[in-house]
């Protein structure tokens, strides 16, 4: 297992999570995320060959409910919270919320 | 009984009480306290929002209301404080992010609608790391707390504005919440009890996800007392968080007896004097002589062993950071709180524009913690890293849940205990700082209250001494999952046998 990240190992992370690093950022993370997985290292020693990971506290199980229809928080509740929404009723188009540009 | 509640150490009990007989108007508790925060917490820095017109206004009406119920609310006029990662319907919810600066809650959390429900009052939002990342209160977009006790040093975190706000009396109830001991560990460090509940006690409806198999709420007051009756109000099913238990919620207030001589309480010694757990010589002390007040108490002590619960801490540190890698994935610019406008192409982006708004809007609002720990889960989540990080501390996760259970279950051979005492954390409140260079140094720290969330045990800290420079030490108890009747039992039977929790950081002048 990689026991030393890289710039580049930094730089594909930070894009899978959808984050822009600054050059300082990145070059501390490396250095940083490098420290804290040594340290994680440790968890290779432990013998777990034996163990059904458990998934559930408490023994719980999924909870179902019926599908039925119940209320909600209203559009303009909704809306109201976004950086650029609009919950104009009398729109033709309706309430939504504004997204720059999805595909070139 | 005096006239002035604020800043005394008047228990929410007490005031209820007070309210209900027309001793104290809850106008004036209120005011009291709106007052004591607006004079004084420029010192702490432990609010992010007060509602002084709203609360003044609940108050009002309780008094108007009051002579008409005979029964009166469990927390009838009692004024508390709200963790800011907790929605307060028409407040801001800002989890001390800049991310979600303009965010106004359209609906309480299920937490906060009970104790509104039983008669308490919101006075105000308190100040934690953001997103509840940390260790400190330092990782807060609104600026660190500061320790009532030590205004050099931290309160803790993530509930470091909770823990102080109780400490210096702007409330005698805060709702915290405790992900890998943010209740806890700032509990401890105030000088405060801190409560984190089996996880499922309490619906998590209306919290803002940090790590959905670990977070729970919970509540920091001035006595465990207090604590069982905002544990009775707030615990049960809830149909809005699929997690919450479907167990009984029984009165915990009745379950203070005092008594502990039918108890067995275990002792994890080896953990406590292994080399690396930094474990300070007089909280050692301390606990020490916490287990010599069970003893003469009737308690039987009984040594334990948690083989696993030394690694802990790297497994908390990859399941944590991962699932919350995933939660804040819904920060992003398009439902909710703040959008980047910075929209100027990079040199060698080729981005589409939606792409490039999501990147600078996670790049402006979050601060470096949470983008360290989205960064530390993303990887740990990632293809060819999956099964050696996230899976793997899932695994150890299991046989840290299995070495409680040994220990804390009906198991034939086994210590059979009821609780778990240790110490809440190895040191004393740090000094503002300490660690800012090397977050793995501050993670270490959490060597005694993770443990407490991967098996979704209950555990609470309670007062339990001093250093020699006067800044608080907490016990910590662990107990079997859903049997917060007897953890609450042990630590009220050690409360009404010390002093530790009448002394207040103004006692110090």
């Amino acid at each position: 297992m990689a026991n030393h990240l890289t710039r580049a190992d930094v730089d594909r992370i930070a894009s899978l999570a959808h984050l822009e690093l600054t050059d300082d950022e990145a070059e501390l993370f490396t250095q940083q995320l490098t420290d804290i997985l040594s340290y994680a290292e440790r968890l290779q020693e432990v013998d777990t060959s034996e163990i059904n990971t458990d998934w559930q506290m408490h023994g719980s199980l999924n909870r179902v409910r019926s599908d039925s229809p119940t209320p909600s928080l209203s559009k303009s509740d909704v809306l109201s919270n976004a950086p650029d929404g609009k919950p104009d009723r009398n729109s033709e188009v309706g309430s939504f919320f504004r997204v720059p540009l999805v595909i070139d | 009984m005096p006239r002035e509640t604020s800043g005394s150490n008047w228990t929410a009990i007490e005031l209820r009480n007070a309210i209900h007989s027309g001793d104290v108007s809850a106008a004036e508790v209120c005011k009291g306290y709106l007052d004591r925060i607006q004079d004084t917490d420029v010192m702490w820095n432990s609010m992010t929002a007060v509602f002084r017109d709203e609360a003044l206004a609940q108050a009002a009406a309780v008094d108007r209301d009051r002579r008409t119920t005979k029964q009166p609310l469990p927390l009838l006029g009692v004024p508390i404080t709200v963790k800011d990662v907790l929605c307060t319907r028409g407040n801001s919810t800002t989890a001390a992010s800049r991310i979600l600066s303009g965010f106004t809650a359209p609906y309480d959390a299920t937490a906060v609608s009970r104790l509104k429900q039983a008669g308490a009052i919101v006075i105000g939002k308190t100040n934690c790391d953001e997103f509840a990342m940390g260790s400190s209160t330092e990782h807060s977009a609104y600026g660190p707390s500061k320790n009532p006790w030590d205004s050099t040093r931290t309160p803790g975190g993530s509930s470091g504005g909770a823990a102080a706000a109780v400490a210096a009396r702007f409330a005698p109830i805060s709702i915290g919440t405790d992900t890998g001991g943010s209740i806890r560990q700032p509990a401890a460090f105030c000088g405060v009890v801190g409560l984190k509940p089996t996880y499922g006690r309490v619906s998590r409806y209306g919290l803002l996800a940090f790590a959905s198999s670990l977070d729970q709420v919970g509540p920091l007051t001035l006595t465990v007392a207090d604590t069982a009756l905002v544990l009775t109000v707030i615990s049960g099913l809830d149909s809005a968080d699929a997690t919450s238990a479907d167990q009984p919620v029984p009165d915990y207030t009745s379950a203070l007896t005092g008594t502990v001589d039918d108890l067995r309480i275990g002792v994890p010694r080896k953990l406590l004097d292994a080399g690396d757990s930094g474990l300070d010589g007089e909280i050692l002390d301390a606990f020490n002589c916490s287990l010599e007040v069970f003893r003469e108490a009737g308690a039987t002590l009984v040594d334990i062993e948690l083989p696993h619960a030394s690694h802990a801490v790297p497994t908390y540190y990859l399941v944590a950071p991962a699932e919350a890698s995933s939660n804040l994935a819904r920060y992003d610019g398009i439902r909710f709180g703040a959008r980047s406008t910075h929209n100027e192409a990079s040199n060698e982006s080729n981005s589409p524009a939606l792409s490039l708004m999501y990147n600078r809007t996670r790049k402006f609002g979050f601060g470096p913690e949470v983008k360290r720990r989205i960064m530390l889960g993303t990887y740990a989540l990632s293809a060819g890293y999956y099964d050696a990080y996230y899976l793997k501390a899932q695994q150890v996760r299991s046989l840290i849940r299995r070495d409680y259970d040994l220990v804390l279950g009906g198991n034939k051979g086994g210590p059979n205990v009821h609780v778990i005492a240790l110490p809440t954390t190895p040191t004393p409140a740090f000094q503002l700082g300490k660690h800012s260079e090397n977050p793995l140094a501050m993670y270490l720290r959490d060597v005694f209250t993770v443990s407490a969330n991967l098996t979704g045990l209950p555990a609470i800290s309670i007062p339990a001494g001093f250093t020699e420079t006067r800044l608080p030490i907490g016990l910590q108890l662990v107990g079997r999952a859903f049997d917060e009747k007897t953890l609450l039992r042990v630590g009220d039977a050690y409360e009404r046998r010390t002093p530790w929790n009448k002394q207040n950081p103004e006692d110090l002048e």
